[in-house]
């Protein structure tokens, strides 16, 4: 067993017996990196030299006894769409290839507060545009489990990594389920927090209203310490919450009598692989056995969601993107001779596909005599979604479903289909939509591929999803599988 | 030409003065070396987040209730989206559809006539950086990037140049007065776009506008105006259309040139920005506000009427700006007579002041100083004349009236006995006037006075002078 594959605590508790110092926990993350990345292909930038000094850093301190951070000489991975100080921060794109950050995110001076290792930076899919990890700028990343299938997006590296045991943990972020869907694939645990509960100071946006970041890993217990890492409110996010964060640790009882599940028959129909059915019936009879309760309800409005996600997130990703012009930072095109030929040419040449399909989709939405049909129109219908979760949560405490209608594909399988490929998040854009947590942790398998099962929550209720998906976890084996490498 | 009716229309964005940016804690400060007031969040890096300055929503606020707007009790940001290298976001933060008010006016004055302007909507958004052309490329300075500004849009009451005028003088009072903004167009805290069309009296229905840019001044803007008001008759009555543009004013030629013709509105794309909530204004934070805004120049000068028995005219000008209006109740209080601060505030020290190109606060001139040069005058101390010179010391190196006085020896000369031995010794040397006197001359006596006035320096005391050489002239 390798020491990646320990939990925070096991790993907390050989650190304080002296049997481990960060430098070897630290050397064992790179020594995995450098064995199976240029197969995975999750990082975009390596943190090496700096890695290292930092661990030796730490081990002074766990000899001199001072304080130390609440993940406390742990590797993480970062999603390269969150800011870094001095570290390269492209989004995996073209137009930011060579950009250096000046100033560090929120969510990352937690992390340095906490004590974590910074290992390096993720790929994903462009901007997080993305459920495949294929629309990265610079190279795909492949899923651990079958290198010839993705590791969903847009969070896949950040999924891949942990699921490699590259790295312990890492954080993603979720804006239409781009946290669960990867987590599902690569079978991890990942988790959208209720929106407002991270900070996004310092996530570079792609649709303000919809984004959170959150954390990726291998078991809830790690997940749990991640996101008490990171939670809290920030005054430099205006839509982060003030709100008391609880000790998350301390919902993880195993006990989940009486507890009320609701099972959308939406997220059970059509679309839906019998495979992953099955593992979630599977899952609910487990639960059941645990002394929950589960009865069909509906989320009627779910059928608008994907209509209502992609006309809000392309119009706010059509402003958000706007200032990636070739003016201050970024790609510039060399070959322009005027102002507006510079900003053609430089967004023609930096962005991919994908992006500037979502752009021309936003634009086209926000324009003026489309802007009530189309713009307006998904405001209301995601006010309409909002409710149905609402209703829900007014007799069931936590809703349960898979995370994605199927296990991961090809790579290429849907390159060519962007509307198949936008399928991929139909049982998880809701969420985003509600803007309330939801939870994706592994429970078991189809076809030799890992499926997620999706926990969602009240808003700012992550510690019932966490004893929830805590006690699931602890009934089965499943979170115990480990890709072969 | 008179069948034709103008119809004006102005947007003012007027600076809030702030002590930081209205999304982040840069400074305001005007004049610092270019891109020095700057951090991540107003350079528009990736995944900054702005967060709403509540000093200005303040300001905004004062200002629109000064103006008699109503305030909407639930205001928010949306983004003006478009690509220009002085907006680094690509959209501006700005409002769209909850501007922080609504619905309010002004009273201006033209020629002895009061007419209300109603003013449409004012609304806070972010100011653009500023680009320096020059001939190997455009430089961009981000200081100015998020200084929180408001815009004030007039409805088309407006019918002639001269009402814009008034308009914009008024307006400009009534901001400063409220001391949210400094309102100096020289440093571009107060710019002004003018919208202008004109259609035959007794229609309905606009006529097509021109929106005139570059007005660097308020007589720019009318001049501007009543120029494109002339070339708007002139092409309808030629048989020619009104095309939708905007102009440029150019004082060198004192015309207005083409910039560019409009197709269509601009389509900004606006919407909710998502970064910003809503903002709930409730009645105790608008009643403190309201409880924050000083004594308008309306009410100033009906209390300058009222209290100190000043003409309408005076009143009206001492209250222009707050600066003078202060200035004129601090010489009352350092014990000036009311009509003497007026008359010399009104006379002297605006003449300077044009003559100069200077505001009050860049002279050296106190109202204690003032005061105490008007008491000296009003004690006899020194005469009007002597005070010019007293005024003069005054305005340009300050100090106090008495020392001045005292120590450049202009205390006037009231002794009877010493002007007496004076007058007579004129009166002695200037033989000619005295017979012209004798003769029925009036006027002699006026030389006789300057004979003295100038062998003292101008120190004696007029009236006693005119009234001694009288009495002498009586003797011979």
């Amino acid at each position: 067993m390798s020491i990646l594959d320990k939990k925070i605590s096991e790993l907390h508790q050989l650190l304080h017996t002296k049997e481990l110092s960060v430098t070897d926990i630290v050397d064992a993350s790179f020594d995995r990196i450098h064995q199976v990345d240029d197969q995975v292909r999750a990082f975009l930038t390596l943190n090496e030299e700096y890695s290292r000094i930092k661990a030796k850093q730490l081990d002074e301190k766990l000899v001199s006894g001072a304080d130390r951070g609440l993940l406390f000489g742990m590797p993480i991975g970062i999603k390269d769409n969150i800011v870094t100080k001095g570290i390269r921060t492209t989004c995996a794109s073209r137009i930011l290839e060579n950009f250096e950050p000046i100033y560090d995110s929120t969510v990352v001076e937690r992390l340095t507060e906490a004590d974590t290792i910074m290992m390096g930076k993720l790929n994903m899919d462009e901007f997080a545009m993305g459920s495949s990890n294929e629309n990265s700028g610079f190279y795909p990343t492949h899923n651990p489990w079958d290198l010839s299938c993705v590791p969903g997006g847009s969070s896949g590296a950040s999924a891949a990594a942990v699921s490699a045991g590259e790295v312990l943990f890492s954080l993603g972020s979720d804006t239409g389920g781009s946290i669960r869907q990867p987590a599902a694939f690569c079978g991890v645990v990942g988790l959208k927090p209720t929106y407002g509960l991270v900070s996004r100071y310092g996530l570079v946006a792609f649709a303000s209203s919809l984004d959170q970041i959150g954390p990726i890993t291998t078991n809830v217990e790690d997940n749990a310490y991640l996101l008490q890492a990171i939670a809290g409110n920030d005054p430099m996010d205006s839509t982060s919450a003030k709100v008391d964060i609880p000790d998350y640790l301390a919902s993880l009882t195993g006990e989940v009598k009486g507890l009320k599940i609701g099972v959308p028959k939406e997220y059970l129909g059509e679309g839906v692989e019998p495979g992953v059915k099955e593992r979630v019936m599977e899952a609910l009879k487990v639960l059941e056995g645990l002394g929950a309760t589960w009865e069909e309800v509906s989320l009627p409005h779910s059928r608008y969601a994907l209509a209502t996600y992609y006309l809000l997130s392309s119009s706010e990703a059509s402003a958000n993107l706007s200032r990636f012009d070739g003016v201050r930072y970024g790609l510039r095109s060399d070959n322009s001779n005027n102002l507006i030929d510079m900003y053609k040419q430089s967004r023609s040449e930096g962005f991919g596909e994908e992006v500037k399909r979502r752009i021309m989709l936003g634009t086209f939405a926000l324009s003026s005599g489309y802007y009530v049909a189309y713009y307006k129109k998904a405001q209301k219908v995601r006010t309409l979604i909002k409710e149905d979760f609402t209703n829900v949560f007014e007799k069931y405490d936590v809703i349960i479903g898979p995370t994605t209608p199927s296990a991961s594909f090809k790579c290429g399988a849907m390159t060519k289909d962007p509307l198949t490929m936008y399928m991929n998040d139909i049982l998880t854009i809701p969420v985003n939509l509600a803007g309330v947590p939801a939870i994706s942790v592994p429970c078991g398998f189809s076809g030799g591929l890992p499926i997620g099962l999706q926990i969602i929550g009240k808003h700012f209720d992550e510690a019932t999803i966490y004893k929830v998906a805590h006690a699931f976890e602890q009934a089965t084996e499943h979170h115990k599988a480990k890709p072969k490498l | 030409m008179s069948e034709f009716e103008t119809i004006i229309g102005l947007e003012v964005h007027v600076e809030l003065k702030t002590n930081s940016k209205i999304f982040c804690g840069c400074s305001t400060n005007f004049g610092a070396p270019p891109n020095t007031n700057v951090c991540p969040i107003c350079l528009g890096h990736p995944g900054v987040l702005p967060v709403v300055n509540h000093q200005a929503v303040d300001f905004a606020m004062r200002a629109a209730l000064a103006l008699n707007c109503e305030i909407n009790r639930e205001t928010k940001f949306d983004r003006k989206n478009y690509f220009y290298p002085d907006n680094p976001k690509a959209y501006q933060v700005s409002q769209f559809d909850k501007p922080i008010g609504e619905h309010g006016w002004i009273e201006i004055e033209v020629n002895g006539n009061k007419k209300k302007i109603g003013i449409t909507r004012i609304h806070m958004e972010e100011d653009a950086g500023k680009l320096t052309h020059t001939a190997d490329g455009s430089l961009v300075d981000l200081n100015r990037q998020g200084t929180p500004l408001v815009e004030i849009v007039s409805e088309p009451d407006i019918r002639t140049p001269e009402e814009a005028y008034a308009y914009l003088e008024k307006l400009k009072a009534i901001i400063q007065y409220t001391g949210v903004s400094d309102c100096k167009m020289e440093e571009g805290s107060l710019r002004c776009d003018a919208n202008i069309s004109i259609r035959p009296v007794g229609q309905e229905e606009f006529g097509t506008k021109a929106e005139l840019k570059n007005l660097n001044s308020f007589a720019f803007v009318q001049k501007g105006l009543e120029h494109e008001e002339k070339r708007q008759r002139e092409v309808v009555s030629s048989g020619g259309e009104i095309l939708q543009e905007t102009r440029r004013y150019d004082e060198a030629s004192k015309t207005t040139i083409l910039m560019r013709v409009k197709e269509g509105s601009d389509d900004y794309r606006y919407f909710p920005e998502p970064d910003l909530v809503s903002i709930f204004i409730d009645d105790e934070w608008m009643e403190r506000v309201k409880s924050e805004i000083p004594e308008l120049p309306d009410a100033r000068q009906k209390r300058y009427v009222g209290e100190f028995g000043l003409p309408e005219y005076d009143a009206k000008v001492l209250t222009m700006t707050k600066e003078m209006a202060d200035f004129f109740e601090g010489t009352i209080e350092a014990g000036a007579d009311p009509k003497q601060a007026s008359n010399w505030i009104m006379g002297e020290v605006s003449a300077y002041l044009n003559n100069e190109g200077k505001e009050l606060h860049q002279t050296a001139l106190t109202a204690d100083g003032l005061a105490g040069m008007i008491k000296l005058i009003g004690n006899g101390t020194i005469s009007n004349k002597i005070a010019k010179t007293v005024f003069k010391e005054l305005i340009e190196n300050g100090g106090d009236a008495e020392k001045i006085v005292k120590e450049k020896g202009l205390v006037q000369i009231s002794d009877e006995g010493a002007i007496r031995e004076i007058v007579v010794k004129i009166l002695d040397k200037n033989e000619q006037s005295v017979a012209d006197y004798k003769d029925g001359k009036e006027k002699a006596v006026g030389f006789l006075v300057g004979q003295v006035m100038k062998e003292t320096k101008g120190k004696a005391n007029p009236p006693l002078v005119n009234k001694l050489i009288v009495e002498e002239l009586k003797k011979r």
